[in-house]
């Protein structure tokens, strides 16, 4: 019971975000249309991939004429990050070899930051519960998109794309005090984003970011 | 094979194996100490790098835009401990509105 509750409450917290997510799956819907990416591809991307910004920026790369190589390196740049996230999330990712690859699929931004318990610690049920449901909106985001396609706004009208970074300021305000060095790892993560952005491919910088947190090496 | 099957082929398969390379290797084991001290730092370094990608990028261009109006009421609200849902919903309409009248 206690772990069906867990998941339901990291669902609940999702929730808003799940709405988001979704708007934003319809927009991807719509966009990879343009792109020339059909529709069952579309959902086959959504459904496998599962990693919004990546998807985006394959879709984007295509539109633009890029090829194929290009879009998939742009998709997988962005997707670096996964790594470390996924390190971190290991000892709260448990079953079977197959179990752990496919709940690991449930991992985003979104629901990693969640279910961060703090002291470099997860919950498992939150990071499940939440993962669910922001992949349940993905997916069906992304069929409305393909299918209902241009008849929904923009969720830029609706500032939607103003709650990503507002959830991680709101989720990172609760880990600075982890340790004493969170502050200046933050600070540091920042700067590091800021400073590459205009240099470097999309997700490079976060990538890149992430590599302060081996400032925890030294004592 | 079409070039989009190809992306999305492609991709799927990559991003499958980065998401599942740690949890698969190391799952369900508890990390070692120094490890741990490590990925005490990622959230905080991870989280901020996202906040600068979310709010002031679009593609490799440094923009100031309604997101940063979004963000700055986030902040006010996180100040005000507001709850998680409000301090979301208020950077959203204060972007929606600032869009609105630029």
């Amino acid at each position: 019971m206690e772990t069906a509750h867990r998941a339901r409450d990291g669902a609940r917290r999702a929730a808003p975000l799940a709405v988001a997510v979704g708007t934003f799956g319809v927009t991807f819907g719509v966009l990879a249309h343009t792109a020339g990416i059909g529709k069952l591809a579309a959902l086959v991307f959504s459904v496998t991939t599962f990693a919004g910004s990546a998807q985006f920026a394959a879709a984007g790369v295509l539109s633009a004429g890029g090829t194929a190589a290009a879009a998939v390196l742009a998709a997988v740049l962005l997707n670096g990050r996964y790594l470390p996230i996924g390190i971190s999330v290991a000892p709260a990712i448990r079953g079977g070899r197959l179990e752990r690859l496919l709940r690991a699929q449930l991992v985003v931004d979104e629901s990693w930051a969640i279910s961060n318990l703090g002291r470099g610690r997860f919950d498992p049920r939150l990071l499940f519960g939440a993962g669910l449901a922001i992949y349940l909106a993905w997916i069906a985001g992304t069929a409305i998109g393909v299918f209902a396609g241009g008849a929904l706004g923009k969720p830029e009208n609706l500032g939607l794309d103003a709650a990503f970074p507002a959830l991680f300021l709101a989720l990172l305000s609760l880990r600075l005090r982890d340790s004493p060095r969170s502050p200046l790892a933050a600070v540091l993560g920042g700067l590091v984003a800021l400073v590459l952005i205009p240099f470097v491919p999309a997700g490079v910088p976060i990538v890149a970011a992430s590599a302060v947190c081996l400032l925890g090496l030294r004592r | 094979m079409s070039t989009a099957w190809t992306v999305v082929l492609v991709v799927s398969v990559a991003t499958i194996a980065i998401k599942g390379a740690g949890p698969v290797l190391l799952g369900g084991r508890e990390l070692p100490a120094r490890v741990i001290g490590v990925v005490e730092l990622l959230a905080p370094a991870l989280l901020a790098a996202l906040i600068v990608v979310n709010a002031f990028s679009s593609g490799r261009h440094l923009v100031l835009d309604a997101r940063a109006a979004g963000l700055g009421a986030a902040g006010v609200a996180i100040v005000l401990r507001a709850p998680l849902l409000l301090v979301v919903v208020v950077a959203a309409a204060v972007a929606a509105v600032v869009r609105l009248a630029t």
